[in-house]
């Protein structure tokens, strides 16, 4: 069986009542209790003022986990290749263009077009970051954490390069909330390196299975967790949390599941 | 790397259904760009429309998958006995050995635009018909060809724009490295929609006339559609003297700006660069390059410079956009397979409707289609945030070594 083991070296974490990952980690672990607030996406301050303006909800939660993440793992962020996954991009923006669209006047503005490809957060977070490396977006509807957490192991095992893997997933409004119920914003960053180093956190070592994916007993948790697809990564992230080792199943394809063992690096 | 081969591919584009018929336009040199008479679009320009797209009839088991985008992606899984063979690669290696990673840009956002133009006049709510997961998620066209084809390997969609269909293959091969799958289904599926033609209208990066890529003149883009194809496999289930393989790959991130390349396309020359290295191939030994050559002036300047300073400027080149249309996501993979006919046939394909080619750009454009051995060739997708891949390709000859 294909094992893929990576190095966690630093983790990115925005949600509803999830600040940052430090914070969130603590209520992960259980050490005090999870109570869910709309999540609060800071402004983008590494984007230069013009482009900052026209970034949507997507980039704001993109920037804020993969700046969180980089800096917690001490990399610089411009070296790193990077892969986000994402089911649905930026949602507010895409109901614009529809809205525009179904109107007496189509005439679209460039910055709600440029902003409607899937690959937005990807290509503002090169900008921000400098980062010219690869960078890859995948989208596997409910499945693309568990799409991009298995693209970026694949790139870190194969091609022996630390990767920086962003999940990142935004409501729609009405009408297309109705259609897609994503209740609020999640993201999760995570530094993936090959080699372990003296400050890597967490080992990953993760293999595709037919077990079912794992829930979370605290019912507010396993709401996030089903109900946003970025948020499917809450059972690794509190293993992670916890600092105790152990194996965990993450949701992904119909008959495939991907299974990862967590073990704390210190 | 080690080359991975195309055991399979079919395209289907404006200028054809499957392999015979596209090859019958490259050899003709036809395009087919055509004035845009596309759903309720009032705009003055060509677009590459494939004909009887919407006369295609999805499985009973899979209506939720109804859409403009998958009727195209079944189209051309049609052509070229391309379905069969996937599924003798899944009784090979088995069902979940064989992954599925497809580009696409906007999937079956054409459903969606529909559905606002019917919406509960009090509610505001779309109508019970519309089916997001199936039709405007950006997953549908990968989750429909898995269930199409019957497998079930890993699967994901590659969304960067109109580099995605090219990406796929990168995907791809690191699964297959990895041991994750022994075969995997790769290509782009790219509809018509009002989000593109619109949206690509707003900044001002749409042509009248057919795109006239490399040409003093060029004016923009045309807009075009298709679906293309490959079955890619670590050990080939038949290997003939004219297989293709993919040799080499190059991804790489402008970090410039969000709808115009680098001037000097410094991200595209990273990504040739790449590709040549992985490849273990030297610029000389590039015999034709099909260029991104969207048409537009800032795109091709850049990509002649970057194809410059890369290549150098004795390199047969075209785009072979001025046929098809710009497909956006579905292009890497288009231009892929027009690559693997170009390998097989010795045939350099002429870049159509450019006339009066842009000397300050360094590339030998083709104006007529040229003949003559054609043994490696690099493709190149460029798209919107600055996202590059270039792919090189070669002949293989018996015993399964690349030429």
């Amino acid at each position: 069986m294909t094992r893929l083991t990576a190095y966690v070296e630093g983790i990115g974490l925005l949600g509803p009542g999830l600040n940052d990952w430090p914070s969130g980690a603590v209520l992960l672990a259980g050490a005090s209790p999870y109570v869910p607030q709309a999540t609060v996406l800071p402004t983008p301050a590494a984007l230069p003022p013009a482009e900052r303006r026209r970034t949507g909800a997507i980039v704001k939660l993109a920037l804020a986990v993969g700046f969180e993440a980089t800096s917690r793992a001490g990399m610089s962020p411009a070296t790193l290749h990077s892969v986000f996954a994402s089911s649905g991009g930026d949602g507010h923006n895409c109901h614009e263009i529809c809205q525009t669209l179904a109107s007496n006047d189509r005439q679209l503005s460039p910055t709600r077009f440029h902003n409607s490809v899937h690959n937005a957060a990807a290509g503002y977070w090169s900008i921000a970051a400098g980062a010219t490396p690869s960078s890859n977006v995948v989208c596997a509807y409910d499945a693309s954490f568990s799409a991009g957490l298995l693209e970026a192991l694949t790139q870190v095992v194969v091609d022996r390069t630390a990767v920086l893997l962003l999940a990142c997933d935004v409501s729609y409004p009405e009408p297309l909330h109705a259609k897609r119920s994503i209740p609020d914003a999640f993201g999760v960053a995570l530094v993936l390196a090959p080699e372990r180093r003296e400050s890597s956190l967490a080992c990953l070592t993760a293999t595709l299975t037919d077990a079912p994916a794992d829930r979370i007993a605290d019912p507010l948790l396993e709401a996030a967790r089903s109900s946003i697809p970025a948020a499917r990564s809450l059972p690794m992230l509190r293993m992670l949390a916890r600092r105790e080792p152990g194996r965990v199943v993450i949701d992904y394809l119909d008959v495939q599941r991907v299974a990862v063992e967590v073990s704390a690096c210190r | 790397m080690t080359p991975l081969f195309l055991t399979h591919f079919t395209a289907t584009s404006c200028i054809g259904r499957g392999l015979e018929e596209t090859l019958a336009a490259l050899k003709a040199q036809r395009t087919g760009l055509a004035a845009c008479a596309f759903e309720t679009v009032n705009l003055d320009t060509h677009i590459g429309e494939v004909s009887g797209v919407d006369s295609e009839r999805l499985p009973a088991g899979l209506q939720e998958f109804d859409c403009r985008n998958n009727r195209l992606a079944q189209l051309g899984l049609r052509q070229d006995g391309f379905t069969e063979a996937v599924r003798n690669s899944a009784r090979r290696w088995g069902r979940q050995r064989v992954g599925v990673f497809l580009g696409t840009s906007t999937s079956g956002i054409l459903e969606t635009e529909l559905a606002y133009r019917h919406r509960d006049p009090a509610t505001g709510s779309l109508p019970d018909s519309f089916q997001y997961r199936g039709t405007h998620n950006a997953f549908s066209v990968a989750d429909f060809a898995r269930q199409a084809l019957d497998l079930e390997g890993p699967a994901a969609v590659v969304c960067s724009a109109c580099s995605s269909s090219a990406k796929v293959f990168a995907s791809a091969r690191r699964m297959m490295a990895a041991g994750l799958i022994d075969a995997a289904v790769v290509g782009g599926v790219d509809s018509l929609c009002l989000t593109t033609l619109y949206g690509f209208h707003s900044l001002q990066l749409v042509s009248r006339t057919p795109c006239r890529p490399f040409d003093t003149g060029r004016d923009g883009i045309s807009i075009g559609e298709a679906a293309a194809f490959a079955l890619l496999e670590r050990v080939p289930t038949t290997l003939e003297d004219d297989t293709v393989a993919l040799l080499g790959i190059g991804e790489s991130s402008d970090a410039y700006h969000m709808s115009s390349p680098h001037p000097d396309g410094h991200g595209a020359q990273a990504a040739m660069l790449q590709a040549l290295e992985t490849a273990g191939l030297q610029p000389q030994e590039i015999d034709y390059i099909n260029l991104h050559g969207t048409g537009t002036p800032s795109n091709d300047s850049a990509e002649g410079r970057a194809v410059a300073a890369v290549l150098g400027s004795k390199v047969p080149g075209s785009s072979t956009k001025g046929a098809t249309g710009h497909t956006l996501g579905a292009a890497g993979a288009l231009e892929a397979v027009i690559c693997a006919l170009a390998l097989q046939h010795d045939l350099m394909p002429a870049g159509l409707n450019s006339r009066d080619i842009d000397q300050t750009l360094g590339v030998q454009y083709l104006l007529e289609n040229r003949r003559g051995r054609v043994a490696r060739v690099m493709s190149n997708s460029f798209g919107f945030g600055g996202s590059n891949c270039s792919l090189v390709f070669g002949r293989t000859r018996p015993g399964g070594r690349s030429e």
